[in-house]
């Protein structure tokens, strides 16, 4: 089964990531995948760019920015291999910002459920 | 660990006073009753309803009797509804008089939270789900909290507690003390199932006051099962490691590994009562595994008086240790030891030695591997360790240390 973890930053957290001071940030996400990785659980995924800098359509207009204005933004993404949405829950525990902002952990929706 | 909750002793008494009654009453109600659930239940419609009455009426004289009293009515309420069969209805209601009956003779209700303890670890219950359903009927905790502590939705926790009280009342399993030829495997499963319940409180820093909760329960199988040589060693273990919870965080909140903490920050008073106990467990001369992790705890505890912690003989208690029960963490934690007593170089060979797959996904094997490259000055293969223990770390406090030491290697 498949899930996506997905993270939710802090404005603090979105900021270390341009702070050279700050370098433990990339160095705990790096690890972090890494070890997903070494599990063989890793699926895919992607860290996306801060809210401020996309745009969202809403009911036919444009406007500037996430779609949701929450102190904690959608910072990237993994999809993951896992049994059970526990083990989906121990992984996403592990993440570096879980402690600073939100990880929320969903299961994916078998393709041939969705085309029917 | 931002809140600590249980350092005011006022809170901390009043909630003993809560958990103690808590457990008392539901024990008795499932005795007499026969149905956990439908005691539960019971109690938590009681204890509802003293949040109306008592701030109206006062407290009762004897709360606990009062709660155990409307309880009863309520679950001879669901008794009648349910049972089809008369003569059942009367047999709970003799049951649940008599114990009321008995409650009035004396200060406080007769004790049976033991048989409460048994049942929560019965062998139909799922091993997993241990833990959980004796913080449930024991203690009284919320789905809720218990589902943060194990990593679960609150959901899936609340019905996995729902399922595992229906198995019991499926399977007819009574609310009894076991016979002597299953006692050591199941008193064995109670005291594992409290470990395990002090281990989500250890690693879960928001949850912290579950280990206190945990310790409670050793605590209370220590004085119900006084004689039990592993229950006190549990009681002792509990006790050292949350004698050093103040400070295992420095006033930054930044984590402070054991050996560099300061002994003047550990709790003199919980170090003194984890020796007292581990001391009479000790003479009853039935060594386990609990007892022995308890006197590595007292190895460190030492610190604070020779002012050094002597090697040698931890690596010998963990010697031992494996011996009775061969554990992970007990394997890496002797390796850590080989490193200190004899060198590095050693201690990475007993690291070696462990499975590969069992140890791919485990923390401490990374730490402590790190932590041994790194003083052999291979700098990349503990870069490397340290990437693996960053990665599979969940508390942020340690895995700030981590990066610390990782950006220290340069």
């Amino acid at each position: 089964m498949q899930y996506a973890i997905l993270f939710y930053e802090s404005a603090e957290d979105f900021a270390a990531r341009q702070d050279p001071a700050r370098a433990d940030y990339w160095q705990g996400w790096a690890s972090y995948s890494g070890t997903i990785g070494q599990s063989g659980k890793l699926a895919g995924g992607a860290a996306l760019q801060g809210p401020e800098t996309g745009a969202t359509l809403k009911a036919g207009t444009v406007q500037d920015g996430p779609y949701a204005d929450t102190k904690e933004q959608l910072g990237g993404f993994f999809m993951v291999e896992a049994d059970s949405l526990e083990e989906a829950l121990e992984i996403a525990a592990r993440a570096p910002t879980a402690g600073t902002g939100a990880v929320e952990v969903r299961p994916v929706l078998p393709m041939t459920q969705g085309e029917g | 660990m931002a809140d600590r909750p249980l350092q005011d002793p006022a809170r901390r008494a009043a909630e003993s006073a809560v958990r103690n009654a808590y457990g008392r009453i539901l024990a008795l109600l499932a005795i007499r009753s026969g149905n956990l659930a439908i005691a539960e239940d019971a109690l938590a419609e009681a204890l509802a309803r003293a949040l109306v009455a008592w701030p109206q009426s006062g407290v009762p004289e004897k709360p606990e009797a009062w709660l155990l009293t409307t309880a009863r009515h309520l679950v001879i309420d669901t008794a009648r509804k349910k049972s089809t069969e008369a003569s059942r209805k009367a047999d709970v209601r003799l049951l649940l008089e008599e114990s009321e009956a008995e409650m009035m003779a004396g200060d406080s209700l007769p004790d049976e939270r033991l048989k409460l303890l048994f049942v929560c670890t019965h062998p139909a219950i799922e091993p997993g789900m241990q833990a959980p359903l004796m913080l449930q009927t024991v203690l009284g905790l919320d789905a809720a909290r218990i589902a943060s502590a194990f990593l679960v939705r609150p959901a899936t926790m609340s019905q996995r507690l729902v399922r595992q009280k229906s198995a019991l009342k499926m399977g007819g399993i009574g609310f009894e003390v076991p016979g002597r030829e299953e006692w050591p495997d199941r008193l064995n499963a109670v005291l594992q199932a409290i470990y395990g319940a002090y281990n989500a409180g250890w690693e879960d820093h928001a949850n912290a006051s579950l280990a206190e909760e945990a310790l409670f329960l050793a605590t209370l199988v220590n004085q119900l099962l006084p004689y039990e040589a592993e229950a006190a060693g549990l009681m002792s273990l509990i006790l050292h490691c949350e004698a050093r919870r103040d400070a295992r965080r420095d006033a930054a909140g930044r984590f402070v590994p054991l050996d560099r903490q300061d002994p003047a920050g550990w709790n003199a008073a919980r170090i003194a009562e984890a020796e007292r106990v581990l001391g009479t467990a000790l003479r009853m001369g039935n060594i386990g595994r609990f007892q022995l992790e308890a006197a590595l705890q007292s190895v460190h505890a030492a610190r604070r008086i020779t002012g050094q912690t002597d090697w040698a003989s931890i690596l010998a208690i963990y010697d031992r240790l494996i011996a009775v029960s061969p554990a992970l963490g007990a394997m890496v934690g002797r390796a850590a030891a080989i490193g200190r007593v004899l060198s590095p170089e050693a201690g990475l060979e007993a690291l070696d030695s462990l499975p590969g797959d069992r140890v791919a996904q485990y923390q401490p094997y990374w730490a402590t591997r790190a932590h041994l490259k790194a003083l052999m000055g291979s700098t990349s293969a503990a870069q490397k360790a340290y990437r693996m223990a960053i990665g599979l770390t969940s508390d942020s406090a340690v895995r700030n240390f981590l990066l610390t030491q990782l950006a220290q290697l340069g």
